[in-house]
């Protein structure tokens, strides 16, 4: 018997605008850019994908079930830019049959900076799923599958889920399959799931690779991979970008017709069904306990936190913006602390990434800088003039010049020594 | 294989980018067992130095031929022509003239005849092109050789006829065009030169898709018969570390480093300048190097009242580059129109980020660099201030940048160069 858990992840982030240390304005965002990118995704991606999903799911009248994680900065633009697609979301809840998953609302990394800032965030999306889809969340995943044992327990402790998602990574599981139910070390009933990265990575990067030596890939072709599971594990986690769709994969390369046929395959078998992430948790004991104590994410082959962190401007323009935290709360500023929240979306800082820089590849996805480096700089205009919003020009501005000039002063010595 | 190379400069005799990219490719050439003669033009007599050794000990009529110690495979011949890089037609003119009476003078006391070497120069650039074919005709017919080299125009005429005497394949090198030099406002004569030689080569070898570009859309050349070969850069020898000690200081350097002629842009860099000390105080400008506009950019330093924070050095070669480099906090090259462009590669090889314009042949092989189109000067301002303000942009553009750099490998290019000579021996 195979579960094919189907989960879909769905964001955007809000874009900068190019904003130079001339500028002063505390307009951050490019709607123009943003605009036209979500409503370029929302007619070659979100519309056609949910209605073939809705398509799917009366045909198959319950027996087909997939679950979402939307980000609130996607639904913030969706709202204003494409609003249809927000009414095609909330048709999908109506069904029953789609599970919507908890993250953070602003798509962030803040629980490896701010465990405040975290749960706020997560409560922030908990509730909008409720008041736009009516639905409570009890499944939880990391922005980037981003996970280590402290998470699990974090969201053990707040006491509104059941079961938390992360990478099937081949370093953490060894021998064993993540076909699976397990438990996150330390965790009394808080259940994991662990994505099938190679079959997700079938459908979602090679799926019109002609260099592949499966291509092209039929539906009954992956019914038959899945099949072939029977016996060892009780579920296959399908999780990946819903941007596969129509925009990784474009629509003609086949990708929504093999989706359209997928269910039928896959039931053909009689032992074979479809979950949700909350039924198979409920469904399927754990089998074993996973010990994660350092952080991985769903991100390249090197499953790390690299592609965000992974270099000397990641690391120092993520530092400063959460440095902003506590100034940020003491100014009670409505539009301040979103304009800071939405600079935590992790996209940011995939965007000041040079490990993949001379290849290109998936990190130039509707990437709107030419180079690493424009987007750092863009980044720190930004967050300069935040610091003056704050009020603390003189402040911070000498403190941090100061800094550097003994900073500069100690690497120039280093050198010279 | 043997090449039959015609140059303009060679180090130590250089005064720009040509000189250093023929070093190059040529001691790369000579690693491959390529067999080179360089042919080039000098106006002095005495070549002699102690690292190179005449093989004709008697100074021939036309030509002195040496071999320096760290080459094998190639040979020089230094062609006695008054033909000098990047010089006008104006300039030809006066140096022809001081030559002369220098010459007067000399022989006059000597008692010689006193027109009788002077002679040896003619009195106008076009012709003096053209003597320098007869004599480069003349040391080819003692030679044997394969294909023929030739880099930038005033070149062109001599190879040209030299590959039509020996029937051998004739490959241009283009490392700058009449465009990139003077804008629009282009010399005929040059321009017909270049255009001469574009069309009697078999092949021509450009430095960058952006010259490519320009020899395709000014020159009417088919696109097939150009190829793109970047130049490398040489290996520093790892002296960058030995730092004397002891530069404290407060200010922040932003370093322009090159002729400052209108291609080079040195009226961009000053806009950019004013921007920036508009917000920054404590940087310094630097303009190192020498050309037509330096007074023109003085005069430009002082009108936007930004004289107090701009430096002219003049040109600076050796030992006080190194040590320019070790003091930048950033490297600009604000080119209007730049082929190449070795400049940046070297300042990342002394390990200073460089912010370049986008209209270079170098942005088309450099990724960890700041890009900017030269004429945007508030972006270059930005960008400027960025570096001098967040120091973790500066580590990470240093960082790979060196690393970038290490790869851009003059062995790599002379391989392509050797490739392109099979090609045309197989083809003839």
């Amino acid at each position: 018997m195979a579960s094919v858990v189907f989960y879909f992840q769905v964001h955007q982030p809000v874009r900068l605008r190019h904003y130079t240390v001339f500028d002063k304005s505390n307009r951050y965002f490019d709607d123009h850019k943003n605009a036209s990118i979500c409503r370029k995704v929302a007619n070659k991606c979100y519309l056609p994908a949910n209605r073939l999903i809705l398509d799917l799911i009366r045909k198959y009248d319950g027996r087909f079930k997939v679950a979402y994680s939307v980000t609130g900065t996607l639904l913030e633009q969706l709202e204003h830019f494409s609003p249809e697609v927000l009414s095609t979301f909330h048709a999908l809840a109506q069904t029953g049959c789609v599970e919507f998953l908890a993250e953070t609302y602003y798509h962030s990394l803040s629980f490896i900076y701010s465990r405040d800032e975290f749960v706020q965030q997560v409560e922030k999306h908990c509730r909008t799923m409720e008041k736009l889809f009516n639905y409570k969340p009890k499944v939880f995943r990391n922005t980037e599958l981003i996970f280590n044992n402290e998470l699990a327990h974090q969201i053990e402790s707040m006491g509104r889920f059941n079961a938390i998602l992360c990478e099937g990574a081949d370093h953490i599981l060894g021998y064993r399959s993540p076909n699976y139910v397990y438990k996150p070390k330390g965790c009394e009933k808080l259940k994991l799931l662990m994505k099938n990265y190679a079959l997700s990575d079938d459908i979602a990067f090679r799926f019109s690779n002609r260099g592949w030596a499966e291509w092209p890939l039929t539906s009954e072709k992956f019914a038959h991979w899945v099949n072939q599971v029977n016996g060892n594990g009780y579920v296959v986690n399908l999780f990946m970008d819903y941007e596969t769709f129509g925009e990784h994969q474009w629509a003609d390369t086949g990708i929504f017709d093999f989706m359209r046929h997928l269910p039928e395959q896959i039931l053909n078998h009689p032992d074979n069904s479809f979950m949700t992430p909350s039924e198979a948790a409920a469904n399927f004991d754990a089998v074993g306990e996973i010990d994660i104590p350092h952080l991985i994410s769903w991100a390249d082959t090197e499953r790390d936190l690299s592609a965000w962190l992974g270099n000397a401007m990641q690391s120092n323009a993520i530092h400063e913006l959460y440095r902003l935290e506590k100034k940020i709360r003491s100014m009670d500023d409505k539009k301040l602390m979103d304009d800071w929240r939405k600079l935590q979306t992790s996209d940011h800082f995939y965007y000041m990434c040079t490990k993949y820089f001379a290849d290109g590849d998936v990190h130039k996805y509707f990437n709107p800088y030419d180079s690493p480096y424009d987007s750092y700089i863009n980044f720190m205009n930004v967050l300069n003039n935040m610091h003056i919003r704050c009020g603390d020009k003189v402040d911070v501005e000498g403190e941090r010049i100061e800094g550097l000039k003994s900073k500069v002063k100690a690497t120039k010595s280093e050198t010279l020594c | 294989m043997r090449v039959f190379m015609l140059g303009w400069e060679f180090p130590p005799f250089i005064s720009g980018g040509l000189g250093t990219a023929c070093y190059g490719l040529t001691k790369a050439l000579d690693k491959l067992g390529v067999k080179v003669t360089f042919v080039l033009p000098r106006m002095v007599d005495d070549m002699a130095g102690t690292h190179v050794k005449l093989l004709s000990p008697e100074h021939s009529r036309v030509a002195t031929i040496f071999q320096y110690d760290n080459f094998e495979n190639v040979e020089f011949c230094a062609v006695k022509a008054a033909l000098s890089p990047y010089s006008s037609v104006d300039q030809y003119n006066k140096q022809i003239e001081s030559y002369i009476l220098e010459k007067q003078k000399n022989t006059t006391i000597g008692g010689n005849a006193p027109m009788a070497s002077a002679g040896q120069y003619c009195g106008d650039m076009w012709s003096e092109v053209h003597r320098y074919a007869a004599i480069a005709c003349e040391l080819a017919s003692e030679q044997d050789f394969d294909v023929v080299h030739a880099h930038d125009w005033m070149t062109y005429p001599a190879a040209v006829a030299v590959a039509k005497m020996k029937r051998a394949p004739l490959i241009v090198h283009i490392h700058s065009t009449e465009f990139d030099r003077s804008g629009e406002n282009v010399n005929q004569m040059i321009y017909d030169f270049e255009r001469q030689g574009f069309h009697a080569a078999d092949k021509i070898i450009s430095v960058s898709h952006f010259t490519r570009n320009i020899i395709i859309s000014r020159y009417g050349v088919a696109g097939e018969k150009i190829e793109v070969v970047h130049n490398g850069v040489e290996k520093c020898n790892g002296n960058a570390l030995l730092q004397e000690a002891g530069i404290e200081k407060d200010e922040k350097i932003v370093l322009f480093l090159g002729r400052i002629t209108m291609q080079k842009g040195p009226e961009y860099f000053l806009q950019a300048a004013k921007r920036v000390l508009d917000v920054e105080e404590d940087v310094k400008f630097v303009m190192a190097g020498s050309g037509d506009m330096m007074h023109r950019a003085v005069e430009l330093a002082a009108h936007l009242g930004i004289g107090r924070n701009v430096v002219f050095t003049g040109f600076l070669r050796g030992e006080q580059v190194r040590k320019i480099y070790r003091m930048a906090d950033l490297y600009v090259m604000p080119s209007v129109s730049e082929p190449f462009g070795i400049a940046p590669l070297e300042a990342l090889n002394h390990d200073v980020p460089v912010l370049i314009s986008k209209q270079s042949g170098v942005s088309e092989v450099l990724t960890h660099a700041l890009k900017v189109d030269f004429w945007d000067i508030d972006e270059m301002a930005n960008k400027i201030i960025a570096v001098l303000r967040y120091p973790p942009l500066s580590t990470t553009l240093k960082n790979y940048g060196n690393y970038e750099v290490r790869k851009l490998r003059w062995e790599d290019s002379a391989s392509k160069c050797a490739r392109i000579y099979q090609e045309m021996l197989v083809g003839v």
